[in-house]
């Protein structure tokens, strides 16, 4: 291991990607994120990348799709109205299967909202921000080193299923200092998209072997010439108007994402060995859960927190197994209620659901989901 | 329908353009869905006569672009092709001309795509004098959905969305993006086959961010909207309108009412944006050397 450095967050995201193979930042600067753009401007041509501040978040998303056709990993940073903005070219990346990493620190909404303010208020959108159909993995941090670690997985994932990643931070994470060993360059575990002779079939650079659902891809340039489109295309890569093969490309890109559910999806459970209560939360919630957990146990209740580190797709197994035979599951999370409707999907009448949430810009107190835990025990 | 072209043998006056095609164009995506008398075909005819000129490479060379009729070249040319989304075609070349420098990027755009929707990239990527070269199909009219008014569309003629006239002004996109820092700035149009070729070319050639505005027809839309003729009265148009820059400068702004001003508009050095970042990048690698 590496020696111990104080970070932030956003610093902490920065770092991983690069360590992930991230050459190219493009960005629009936006509170509470805008750390990241900054040390990639510094990082990046250190390490022979490069950093583009564009003229608006649409262009910095798309100019991160054109770099990834060009085979370089690339990523791009926002926040709550930037998010929204970027919703177009997401949905291009998803359906013309580009890898990209988009990082979302959440920031009170709607609009321009608390732009300084913590908030957990997008993560519905980042699961169907974007216009029809579409698979979407979504990872969420609790902490400035597991930001590092998710940065580099989320590259790795999005490499390795040619799809868009979502790292979906929020204020607190972002802006949280801690001191982290940073794990050493040579421990780092790093995908890329899968290429072959490419392509296999001449102009067919959507084609794939029987049962393989990622088709390999060649950046602009180098390999044979093909066609890249966000209409619905066939294997050849152009363009069709035909209803099956409409059908048959939605639905790969739905099962190549659902069907590696087990490869893709990771929770973590703390003292969910001995639970009768269960506390349900994500990212910077997990730290006001840990103290509400151990103030629940000095007090003699077992409670236990379940934190799905993937929030898409939805860690459903692992939930539903959670709450087998539990007195009551409390979500907190800091919006109005939002992955509480997937929760109380999951759980169906298995145990109670209660919800602690907070959209007023603080954060949510250790003592309101104790007072949660302990309700009607 | 569709046509084998493989199996028709060119005449002896089809010989230079069946050489292009067989070159440079997917075949098998062709005929193109433009519509008779469309000016866009002859301005995709174009690029493809100056990429030969200029013998650039085809697996070296990629074509990016938009949203509506024009953003249908890229898919019938035998490049790296990418058709983007709507407006935001040059965002997705600037990333493209980011990773790898050596790349030529051409962005093939309309009117609406790249001066409405796109126009906040436009000028920027002028401003920042990215080497792409942009080259606008402007038929003054949106005509992928059915003729709605651009902002290119004169003021007082008519679209599907402009009943009694069109209230607002046009936009000069070859000036707008010469006001916004572009290296190189030229206007075309689809009757000055030659000269857009050339213009086209050095576009190219220009170490910079390059536009060249040429002026497409849509006898379909924006000419029957507003009695403009069918397509070959559309061309004469443009033959018995078009200035040339340097008549331009003698004529008062009176006479050049109505007038189409073609020919290089502005050509300046400037370096680079990719150049210079790939010369920072070098230079901290070693500062880095001596420091170490």
């Amino acid at each position: 291991m590496g020696k111990i450095v104080l970070m932030q967050g956003n610093e902490a995201c920065v770092e991983g990607a690069i360590a992930a193979g991230m050459r190219l930042y493009a960005g629009y600067p936006i509170t509470p994120s805008t750390e990241i753009a900054e040390l990639s401007s510094i990082r990046l041509p250190q390490v022979g990348g490069k950093f583009i501040q564009m003229e608006d978040e649409i262009a910095s998303i798309a100019c991160c799709i054109g770099g990834s056709v060009a085979g370089v990993k690339s990523m791009t940073a926002t926040s709550g109205p930037g998010f929204s903005l970027k919703q177009e070219n997401l949905g291009y990346a998803c359906l013309a299967e580009i890898p990209l990493v988009l990082v979302d620190v959440q920031r009170t909404g709607p609009s321009t909202g608390m732009p300084t303010s913590p908030s957990q208020g997008d993560v519905m959108m980042t699961r169907w921000g974007t216009h029809g159909d579409h698979p979407m993995i979504v990872l969420s941090p609790s902490s400035v080193r597991e930001t590092y670690d998710l940065a580099i997985r989320a590259f790795n994932l999005s490499e390795k299923y040619r799809t868009p990643v979502i790292l979906l931070m929020d204020e607190i994470i972002g802006h949280l200092r801690e001191g982290v060993e940073l794990p050493d360059p040579e421990d780092i575990e790093i995908v890329n998209r899968p290429t072959v002779e490419f392509p296999e079939v001449k102009r067919k650079p959507y084609h794939m072997k029987k049962g393989q659902m990622v088709p390999a891809m060649a950046p602009f340039g180098k390999g044979q010439r093909y066609n890249i489109t966000g209409l619905i295309h066939d294997e050849s890569g152009f363009p069709t108007n035909s209803n099956e093969e409409a059908e048959k490309l939605i639905w790969r890109l739905m099962h190549k994402i659902s069907d590696n559910y087990e490869k893709i999806v990771r929770v973590e459970r703390v003292g969910m060995e001995d639970a009768e209560v269960v506390i349900f939360c994500y990212g910077g919630t997990m730290r006001a859960a840990i103290t509400a957990m151990q103030e629940a146990r000095a007090k003699g209740i077992r409670c236990g927190i379940f934190r799905p580190i993937t929030i898409w797709p939805f860690a459903e197994k692992e939930l539903a197994e959670a709450v087998k035979g539990k007195k009551k599951i409390v979500v907190a999370e800091h919006n109005y209620g939002q992955l509480l409707y997937e929760v109380e999907r999951i759980v169906r009448g298995e145990c109670p659901v209660s919800f602690v949430g907070k959209y007023n810009g603080t954060v949510i107190t250790p003592a309101e989901i104790l007072a949660k835990v302990e309700e009607e025990l | 329908m569709s046509v084998n072209i493989g199996d028709v043998k060119p005449r002896p006056d089809q010989r230079q353009m069946s050489s292009l095609i067989y070159k440079y164009m997917r075949p098998e995506h062709l005929p193109q869905i433009w519509c008779p008398g469309c000016g866009n075909g002859i301005i995709m005819r174009d690029v493809v006569q100056a990429i030969d000129n200029l013998g650039l490479r085809r697996s070296n060379t990629v074509i990016v672009s938009g949203i509506g009729c024009s953003s249908r070249a890229a898919g019938y040319m035998d490049f790296n092709t990418i058709h983007t989304t709507h407006g935001r075609a040059i965002a997705f070349a600037t990333g493209i001309k980011l990773a790898n420098p050596e790349l030529e990027v051409i962005v093939i755009a309309g009117d609406g795509d790249i001066s409405a929707i796109g126009g906040n990239h436009l000028i920027h990527a002028a401003r920042r004098n990215i080497g792409l070269t942009v080259v606008v199909m402007n038929n003054n009219i949106y005509g992928m959905t059915g003729g709605q008014y651009s902002p290119t569309t004169p003021t007082g003629e008519f679209g599907t969305t402009a009943p009694y006239g069109n209230l607002d002004r046009s936009f000069d996109i070859a000036g707008l993006a010469y006001g916004a820092g572009a290296s190189y700035a030229a206007r075309g149009s689809a009757y000055h086959v030659q000269q857009t070729i050339q213009l086209i070319q050095d576009g190219i050639r220009n170490r910079g961010f390059s536009i060249i505005d040429v002026a497409s027809v849509c006898p379909t839309y924006y000419g029957r909207k507003n009695k403009k003729g069918d397509a070959v009265e559309m061309m004469k148009w443009q033959r018995d309108n078009s200035v040339t820059v340097q008549q331009a400068a003698k004529m008062t702004p009176e006479e050049l009412k109505g007038k189409l001003v073609i020919g290089l508009l502005h050509h300046i050095q400037y370096p680079e944006f990719t150049f210079k970042y790939t010369e920072l990048i070098r230079q901290l690698a070693e500062e880095r050397e001596e420091n170490e």
